[in-house]
């Protein structure tokens, strides 16, 4: 059985990987290769059959391999309503090209795009040929293919790592993840326990359960910082039933460890409490969310958290939260 | 009630390249101890009114489900902590406000208090 029932990843998670997107993608990745030219010697009465028939409202115009101007529905109009459709596309084409090169990001031609109001860019390849042509919708189009494939790759990362569980034939099968945390070093603190938390979350926690785990380990993971020189170790036994938490250290050990569980009881020296730890809670807030935590530690031979959280079965609330 | 409300109430400026995203905020809550924060957050999604600006507030929302941090008293934090927020899509805002008047300021505006804790009786 599935120790999860996943709720997917949050609606801003999704837009910012969408931003993402933008600055990754390639004009040639969403540009249209094949691009349909015109030669400045057709007349405006042609290329608006030529246009009709392709479904497209403008052009590059090509003579003898060279870019030379683009021509628009736009200027289309403008000939029809001057009264000369048999007017040259040379005469009616404007001659001031603004280009994408193919290897630039696709966010650069969005910028043209909003800089200028056009609706199409020529793209060039490095040799300043033309290569294709890239409108507004070519990039939208290219941004859902490219969200779709990287969401279809989480879906069945997801999938398969919440369905390890099933698909592994044993009499007990649990997972172990292991992280080591560096003692009094308060920058990467809880650099563990956010590894922690999305592995869990791929595994499919249910949210409620996700975040008892998940602000326990944080706090077990602050105390490896704060009380050892050497720090130690941060791990997680996950099986369908339970996920039991322990750090491990080999620091001074505790004298009394009926007294730490008490709120408000800290030997936390003070740069600790400046920086908004140390104020006797942490083992308080892991007692509090887990379904049973205990110490096993004797002065000068280290110390042993262990917290165990036991997983609702799918479907189920995550289990008991704030008991008082 | 909607981020970029609160931001406008308090006067606020976005400090992350991450955006407000529309993001809709659902309760609210003060500290400077990050182990209130840790307590006391639900599973809605919450604000965190603070004046610490060390890497740890931006885990500590993390581990909380805090889905965006309002810096009191001008307090801009420094660029790692900038960088992480941005990391993980956490949007970082700074007000003039004291933490008490921003609270007020938001709790009259009508964001409800995140998190209520019996006293123990001896």
């Amino acid at each position: 059985m599935p120790v999860i029932n996943s709720k997917n990843g949050k609606e801003t998670d999704q837009l910012t990987r969408v931003q993402e997107l933008v600055y990754e993608l390639r004009v040639d990745e969403v540009m249209t290769a094949d691009v349909r030219t015109v030669s400045p010697d057709t007349t405006m009465a042609e290329l608006m059959a030529i246009m009709r028939i392709n479904r497209i409202s403008g052009l590059p115009v090509v003579e003898q391999d060279e870019m030379v101007g683009i021509v628009s529905l736009e200027d289309l109009v403008k000939a029809v309503a001057d009264g000369h459709p048999e007017d040259s596309v040379r005469n009616r084409m404007s001659r001031k090209i603004v280009s994408v090169r193919a290897d630039e990001r696709a966010v650069q031609a969005v910028k043209l795009f909003a800089q200028h109001g056009f609706g199409r860019l020529p793209v060039l390849d490095s040799a300043g040929k033309l290569v294709g042509i890239l409108t507004g919708s070519d990039i939208t189009r290219g941004l859902l293919r490219s969200l779709s494939t990287r969401y279809h790759a989480e879906e069945m990362r997801r999938y398969r790592a919440s369905h390890i569980f099933e698909d592994i034939d044993s009499e007990e099968t649990s997972l172990v993840l292991r992280y080591h945390v560096a003692g009094r070093d308060f920058n990467q603190g809880g650099q563990a326990s956010s590894k922690l938390k999305r592995a869990l979350e791929r595994l499919g926690a249910n949210p409620p359960l996700l975040r008892r785990v998940s602000v326990s380990a944080y706090e077990a993971e602050m105390n490896l910082i704060i009380h050892t020189s050497n720090g130690g170790e941060l791990r997680a036994e996950i099986s369908p039933h339970r996920i039991t938490l322990i750090t491990e250290d080999d620091g001074p050990g505790i004298s009394d460890v009926e007294a730490v569980f008490q709120p408000g009881y800290t030997t936390a020296p003070d740069w600790v409490r400046e920086l908004g730890f140390g104020a006797g809670m942490g083992l308080t807030n892991v007692k509090r969310f887990s379904d049973e935590a205990f110490i096993e530690s004797h002065p000068g031979s280290g110390t042993r958290l262990t917290a165990i959280f036991n997983v609702p079965p799918p479907g189920g609330d995550g289990g008991s939260d704030d008991d008082q | 009630m909607k981020l970029d409300d609160i931001i406008t109430i308090l006067e606020g400026r976005v400090l992350t390249r991450t955006g407000t995203n529309d993001l809709e905020i659902q309760s609210c809550g003060s500290a400077d101890l990050m182990s209130d924060v840790l307590a006391f957050q639900t599973e809605e999604s919450g604000l965190l009114l603070t004046g610490l600006t060390n890497q740890q507030v931006i885990r500590t929302a993390e581990m909380a489900n805090i889905n965006a941090i309002v810096f009191v008293r001008g307090k801009i934090p420094p660029q790692s902590t900038i960088d992480l927020a941005e990391e993980l899509s956490i949007p970082l805002i700074s007000c003039f406000h004291s933490m008490y008047k921003a609270s007020g300021l938001l709790y009259n505006a009508g964001l409800p208090d995140n998190g209520v804790v019996s006293i123990p009786c001896r």
